[in-house]
Formats: structure tokens, C-alpha cells, sequence
């Protein structure tokens, strides 16, 4: 068990999603930056869809009730343990009454703390990510508990650590359904500018700051994705993530690769990134 | 009934999924070629982790990335060519209480101004069609509905409210529905249905709606409205099959 001292800005349970529910309309949430996360999971020998705890930006400080194991990867938020700096993307063993804390945010945007045996926190439709009005709990609040299974016997991974990180501003897309709708100004305009990430940020969209004339209809509802790049009336570039609606009604420019969302995830406000178009 | 063949495009989503698109029309013919051509791919018994419809689109997701798109596209454009034509006709009709009246529809006095329509004859016209379930989306347990009266089309707010609670029915444009959750949202609200949209403990029956249904409201007073919300345990939903 371990207690939240202080919740952190934005810190939520998180595993795979849920695959497979889009046709209810349930979106798919699960970790924004799967490959960190992934990694977490591997490093302590845990199954793949493990929940972790997703933290963001500010890091919380946590009691442990029990001793356990526990993996920090992603964002550097220079994880402490009892006010000692402790190494990310390695397995860290904790006593019981230890507290981990959070300094300063060295380097992306969303850090996971993985424990062994992950989180067993409420499961709704097959995941225990957190989402409004489907899991009780929407983020971390103060005095909240988190459970884990502390029987569990840790192995240690053969894990190869040459790659901790795989953060790139080159972000790597699809052509959207309605890309061929653009004219080639706007088509150059993607492919050649650099944009910035808005202070218009979190687990449902990122709002990109520059504009594009727009001159396209919007559709009729229709299927988007963890990844869509949707276009406003207004000439926003809004990319839609983990936590985005399952329909839309806005034209769909460009679809992110599924790696490059994971890129996306850590990218903060000002962040410079370019498209690269996959044909 | 003769149905159409439609010509379809086929475009690669993302590396696990192939988006297909119909001529941009909302109607049943549509509607129903969409979903018989969903159960066919669904019927190929392929490794599929969603097959999604909207009213004029569908979203096939596969468990792993596509090695040769245009294999695929090829095999989804046979099971179309080969698909059964009378698969999907569903014939349940689902009825759903809604207490329409001011003190739910916070938006029938303006609606009513706008269109210089009556209360009571906005009411009327909402629960005299019956409407069809195109797909789910937007919020969980959302159903997307067609065959509004054309006289109850009425835009969508430039400002959407930043809490439309649990129920209410709205008119956004030409569509209309039921929030399933608290919500923000920027449709016109009319009245409220106090009936559960989404049921967190079915699995495998998370809608009691598929797309291809039929809903068809009707008018509950203020007491039926809340003896049915304090008894949503043992409330099942009226349905009939109507046989045409």
C-alpha cells in the first residue's frame, strides 16, 4: 500500500486502455507515452498491461505502507527517495515507511512510476486507466491509498538499457482521410513549418500554436484516433491523444504514427516539432 | 428491396488500421450497407481488435501492424463484393421515457422564440419520430441518431455550457440525443430521460443500443422522471420488434 502525502499536478493510474471499446464510444486512455511505461513494466519483470502511475510536470510524494520494488522512467522529474536521489530506469527497492518525492523537471513532460506486480486500483470495461465518469477516481488526490500486491517475488530482467528515451520533435505521420482536400499551399505549409506546442496541453489534445488558412468543409462524423490531427474552422492543428473523444466532425489531416504519440507525450508548451509525411 | 452498391474508398488510417468511407450521406441505406459490411469483416474471423462504424464510415482495427496495405484493402474489397446483402435489419425499436419541460429543457424557451415554435409542438414533433441509432460516440454510451424532424433543427451553441447534466436531450443541428454522463456540451437541451445510457457492469452489453436500432421517446411527467431515476436498479428498458 502507499499513501499519496501530496497527489502532484496531474498523476492518474494507467495500463494499455481500453482496446477494443471505441464502438461504445469509451475512448482508448491508457499511458501517453506507452514506451516508457513499457519499459518500467519490463525492467521490474511485470506483465505487459501492468498499471503505473503517470505523473506530470510536478511529481507527487508517496508513503509505502510495504516494502516492494519500484522502476521510474520517462520524464527526468529527479526522482528522491527519503530526500536521496535515486536513478531512473532501474529497479529501486523500497522498505516500508520510505517516502518518494520529485524535484525538478530536467527533462520531458510525464514521468511513470511502475511497481512491482502494478498498481490494483478499480477496473472498469478490462482497465483500471483513469477516465471522468467511468472510474471513480479521476486523478490523484491527497490522502488517497494505492494497493499493490506485496507477495510478489522480484526477478530481476535481462532487460538491454541501451534505450531509455526516444523523444523526437521530427514527428512522423500518416496522411489524414481528408488530407487530399488541402491545397498545396496548405499541404507545404505542413510539411515545411516548424510548429510549436500551446499551452492548450493534456492527456485529450495538444493544440498547436501556428495557424493554417482553412478552407475545408467539416465532415460528418467520422472515426478519430489516439494520433488524429484535426483540423478547426478557426486553422487550429489540434492533436488528438490518449484520452480524445472517439467521433469528430472536424477535418482529419494527418494521422500520428503510433511511436511518434509516444514522442508527443513528453513534448511541453513551446516545444518545437515538424512533420514528416509517410507515404 | 433492391440495395445499392456503393463505391467505396479505402484509406490506411495507421499502421494497424484501414479506414473505409462511404458517399457522405446519413440514411438507412447507407446506414445498413456500412453495418453488413461490418459483420462480414467481422465474420472473416481475422486477428481484429475493433470494427467501428459512423454513419457513412468505418474504422477496421487490427491487433498488429498491416505488412502490405494494399493485400488488405484488396481482401476487404472482396468480402464487400461477396457480402450478404440482408445481414444487418435490426427490428428492435427501444422506448425512452423523457420528461420534457422547462425545468430540464433550459433551452425550449429560446428554441421556441427562434423558430416560433410552440413548446408543446417542439415536444410533440421530438417524440412523434422514430429515430435511428447510426453508431456510439463522443461520450461512452452516446448514440448518434437520425431522422430529426427538419422543423427542429436548430444550431448548436457558439458557446457549449460547461455542464449539461446526466440525461438531457438535446438538438444540435440536425441531430439530436442523450448525454449518457455530466458533460460539456453545446446542444440545445429540451428535456431529460432518466434512464441509464452506458452500464458500467456489462461487458459484453455496455449499450443496451446497437447501431441499427430504432429509439422512440415519449413523454413522462416530473414524478414518473423521478420514480424511475430512484428505481434504475430494478428499470428495464421497454423494447418491441416490429415486423414490417
Amino acid at each position: 500500500m502507499i499513501k499519496i502525502i501530496k497527489p502532484g499536478l496531474y498523476s492518474t493510474i494507467q495500463d494499455k486502455g481500453r482496446v477494443g471499446m471505441q464502438s461504445y464510444g469509451i475512448p482508448c486512455s491508457g499511458t501517453m507515452d506507452s514506451f516508457s511505461s513499457n519499459l518500467a513494466n519490463k525492467i521490474l519483470n511485470n506483465s505487459g498491461n501492468s498499471a503505473v502511475l503517470e505523473i506530470t510536470m510536478v511529481g507527487p510524494v508517496l508513503e509505502f505502507v510495504y516494502e516492494t520494488v519500484i522502476c521510474i522512467t520517462g520524464a527526468n522529474l529527479s526522482p528522491l527517495l527519503n530526500n536521496k536521489i535515486i536513478k531512473m530506469n532501474n529497479p529501486i527497492f523500497i522498505k516500508a515507511n520510505d517516502i518518494l518525492s520529485f524535484g525538478l523537471l530536467k527533462s520531458g513532460l510525464r514521468s511513470y512510476i511502475a511497481v512491482l506486480g502494478g498498481f490494483k486500483s478499480e477496473k472498469v470495461f478490462g482497465s483500471r486507466s483513469m477516465f471522468k465518469n467511468l472510474t471513480k477516481a479521476v486523478k490523484l488526490a491527497k490522502n488517497d491509498v494505492l494497493n499493490f500486491n506485496k507477495d510478489i517475488i522480484f526477478k530481476s530482467s535481462k532487460i538491454n538499457l541501451n534505450k531509455t528515451s526516444n523523444i523526437d520533435n521530427k514527428i512522423v505521420v500518416y496522411k489524414g482521410p481528408e488530407y487530399d482536400t488541402l491545397n498545396s499551399s496548405q499541404k507545404d505549409f505542413i510539411s515545411s513549418k516548424k510548429f510549436r506546442i500551446s499551452n492548450n496541453y493534456n492527456r485529450m489534445a495538444i493544440q498547436l500554436t501556428d495557424l493554417l488558412s482553412n478552407t475545408l468543409e467539416p465532415i460528418i462524423t467520422s472515426m478519430v484516433m489516439p494520433g488524429t490531427v484535426q483540423l478547426t474552422p478557426a486553422g487550429n492543428l489540434i492533436i488528438l491523444m490518449k484520452d480524445c473523444q472517439t467521433t469528430g466532425g472536424y477535418p482529419r489531416i494527418l494521422q500520428v504514427e503510433e511511436k511518434s504519440i509516444n514522442s508527443l507525450a513528453q513534448l511541453k508548451k513551446d516545444s518545437e516539432l515538424w512533420f514528416s509525411l509517410k507515404i | 428491396m433492391i440495395k445499392q452498391i456503393y463505391n467505396l474508398n479505402y484509406h490506411r488510417f495507421n499502421s494497424k488500421s484501414i479506414l473505409i468511407s462511404w458517399p457522405n450521406l446519413i440514411n438507412d441505406d447507407v446506414l445498413f450497407d456500412v453495418l453488413s459490411f461490418k459483420k462480414s469483416i467481422q465474420l472473416t474471423n481475422k486477428a481484429l481488435v475493433d470494427v467501428i462504424n459512423a454513419y457513412s464510415s468505418l474504422l477496421v482495427i487490427y491487433d498488429k501492424a498491416i505488412d502490405n496495405i494494399y493485400d488488405e484493402i484488396e481482401s476487404l474489397k472482396l468480402v464487400y463484393s461477396n457480402k450478404k446483402k440482408d445481414t444487418v435489419e435490426s427490428k428492435i425499436v427501444w422506448k425512452i421515457p423523457v420528461c420534457y419541460n422547462d425545468y430540464f429543457g433550459t433551452d425550449l424557451e429560446n428554441i421556441s422564440k427562434k423558430t416560433n415554435i410552440d413548446k408543446d409542438e417542439i415536444i410533440e414533433f421530438h417524440y412523434k419520430n422514430t429515430y435511428r441509432v447510426c453508431f456510439l460516440g463522443f461520450l461512452p454510451g452516446f448514440l448518434y441518431l437520425s431522422n430529426l424532424n427538419k422543423r427542429l433543427y436548430f444550431p448548436r451553441k457558439v458557446q457549449p455550457d460547461l455542464n449539461i447534466i446526466k440525461g438531457s436531450v438535446g438538438i444540435g443541428g440536425n441531430q439530436t440525443g442523450v448525454y449518457p454522463s455530466n458533460s460539456p456540451g453545446g446542444w440545445n437541451i429540451i428535456g431529460n430521460s432518466p434512464v441509464n445510457f452506458i452500464d458500467k457492469d456489462k461487458l459484453h452489453k455496455i449499450s443496451f443500443a446497437s447501431p441499427g436500432d430504432s429509439i422512440k421517446f415519449y413523454p413522462i411527467d416530473f414524478k414518473e422522471h423521478n420514480y424511475i431515476s430512484k428505481n434504475l436498479d430494478s428499470y428495464i428498458i421497454e423494447s418491441e420488434v416490429i415486423n414490417d
